[in-house]
């Protein structure tokens, strides 16, 4: 399937989908509240048949554009075909669907993304923090996050 | 030096890491075991917490991040070339693979991926293939080791001794090379190196099959290993998993042969599969059987990339390494996903640049070990303890990778 087509269908679910500039693969930037929709007819329509989601990435844009971003790859092993999906979101409460209904592989690496954002994703059957410590303060990917001087006696430099 | 390091509670242990499951609602049979950071089976400083019923696992949590060294973070201060002995700690029995698909993403940004001369992309495969071939040892000795068999351990480390002792002769390290740059290699192969290749691979080639008649075809290893642990193609696709564990599954899907990266187009290889030979498809057996024909694999290609080192692409007085490494790695504003076929399945990086600036915006990686362990609980659901060792064996994780 040629990107045209491939944006012409994530229009005719989402409503808006607007396409990222000098990306690769292609990149579609959708609607939060359309997010499950998508994945759902992506992961379903015989078309497209993305089977696998292969990363879960968090992006913080900053205090000045005051937004983040949650990017999902998505290939699709028979069609050998690559998207990128993108959901921008306010950097206050910043809260999306969980994708782990669709792609199991999504839970380890949502996870991940709250564990470094502080991205709540709804609906997730696990969400604690992965790497960090259980009692960490603070999401240390944000790009205005300063780390404690201390944990539990221990210097951080 | 401080007089005390850490400040002992009780409490702190339950804080930084509680366990999931709480021990004041178990059921009167029930009961929660917990394995590692600091036990030799889960392959370094991973904890399984496991909630049991006498032998029998009802459910296993993995606590992770004991080896987190904030990889992500420190790549947003760091110029790209910097960058590239940070990926080598990452999975560090894999550096050279690792350092190749950061050095292919890089490249791409920048445009210079057709510029690299075909000399350096033909030392680049041999030195990733014979690092594979240390990585799958690794991984077949060990799992072994998991499962009792102590003299295989030994073999395989005498046998990586010896690629590691070539891949110190190229670099200068024995594991975290920092060989691979942006654009082209720190130095040409020393001289004599190629002959050393050939001569290892005669030494190594019936070694493999020696290996092959001790491990895996031992009636022990698969009375463990048969019917253990196995991972149906469709949930493996689902959940993500990558490398020999998906083709362990039966699906003949390499991204060296999908993407064909690098030189991998001219080079004649074949992609093993699990074909459930032992029982199911997908089980503990053919994931090790597909590390060990891949070991035959990467022994092949080393062949056909010393023909081609020694014959059409020869060492010659002119040939600089270093030609085309950008003097200042710059990359236009743009978002990239990059791929590349480890040992352990897809490395995945995700770039994004501002154009302003020599450091990335963001560096996010996917880590193949990382997914491949997230499908632990499912695989687990219901197996002896003693199988969980064989489970997590089979899966080969790398925890430096798990944690970056």
């Amino acid at each position: 399937m040629d990107n045209a087509r491939l944006i012409e269908l994530v229009l005719s679910v989402a409503g808006t989908a607007e396409e990222v500039k000098n990306t690769t693969p292609l990149s579609l930037s959708i609607d939060a509240s359309a997010l499950i929709l998508v994945c759902e007819q992506l992961h379903k329509n015989p078309e497209t048949y993305f089977d696998m989601l292969t990363c879960v990435t968090g992006v913080d844009n900053g205090p000045e554009a005051n937004t983040m971003e949650v990017i999902y790859q998505l290939y699709s092993i028979p069609f050998n075909h690559s998207l990128m999906l993108k959901v921008i979101l306010p950097r206050e409460n910043p809260e999306i669907e969980s994708v782990t209904s669709i792609w199991k592989s999504a839970d380890w690496l949502e996870r991940e993304v709250f564990d470094m954002f502080g991205i709540v994703f709804k609906n997730h059957p696990d969400l604690r923090r992965i790497l960090m410590p259980a009692d960490w303060n603070g999401y240390p990917l944000r790009k205005d996050y300063k780390h404690e001087e201390t944990y539990r006696g221990i210097k951080i430099d | 030096m401080k007089e005390t390091q850490y400040i002992f509670s009780p409490d702190s242990l339950v804080a930084s890491e509680p366990n999931k499951f709480d021990a004041s609602k178990l059921k009167s049979e029930e009961m929660i075991i917990n394995l590692g950071p600091q036990h030799p089976s889960t392959h370094g400083v991973l904890r399984l917490e496991v909630l049991s019923d006498g032998e029998i696992i009802k459910d296993i949590v993995p606590h992770i991040g004991y080896l987190h060294r904030c990889f992500e973070k420190h790549a947003e201060s760091l110029p790209f070339n910097q960058i590239i002995p940070f990926v080598d700690r990452m999975d560090y029995l894999a550096a050279m693979n690792s350092e190749h698909a950061y050095a292919m993403g890089v490249e791409r940004m920048l445009g210079i991926t057709n510029q690299i001369p075909k000399r350096v992309e033909y030392i680049r495969v041999l030195v990733a293939e014979l690092n594979r071939i240390a990585s799958h040892l690794i991984a077949v000795g060990t799992f072994g080791l998991d499962l009792g068999a102590f003299t295989p351990f030994f073999w395989i480390m005498r046998d990586r001794e010896h690629i590691l002792r070539l891949l110190e002769w190229a670099s200068g390290a024995r594991m975290l090379y920092n060989y691979i740059w942006v654009g082209g290699l720190f130095y040409d192969l020393p001289v004599g190196f190629e002959q050393r290749c050939r001569e290892f691979i005669t030494y190594f080639k019936p070694k493999v099959i020696e290996l092959e008649q001790l491990l895996v075809d031992n009636k022990i290893f698969i009375d463990r290993t048969a019917n253990i642990g196995v991972l149906p193609l469709n949930l493996a696709i689902n959940s993500g998993a990558t490398g020999p564990m998906l083709r362990g599954s039966g699906l003949r899907f390499d991204l060296r042969k999908v993407d064909g990266y690098s030189v991998y187009p001219e080079l004649d290889f074949d992609i093993p599969i699990g074909e459930g030979k032992m029982g199911a498809t997908g089980d503990c057996w053919d994931r090790t059987w597909v590390r060990v024909r891949e070991i035959h694999e990467s022994l092949h290609i080393m062949q056909q990339c010393i023909d081609k080192l020694e014959g059409e692409h020869k060492r010659t007085r002119e040939f600089d390494p270093q030609a085309v490494v950008p003097k200042k790695i710059r990359p236009q504003a743009q978002e990239i996903y990059v791929r590349a076929e480890n040992p352990k399945g897809e490395l995945g990086f995700y770039f994004r640049t501002d154009g302003k600036s020599d450091i990335p915006f963001r560096c996010k990686v996917r880590a193949c070990s990382f997914v491949n362990l997230s499908i632990l609980p499912e695989l687990c659901k219901g197996v002896l303890i003693a199988d969980l060792i064989a489970i997590l064996g089979s899966i080969d994780i790398v925890l430096g990778e798990v944690d970056r």
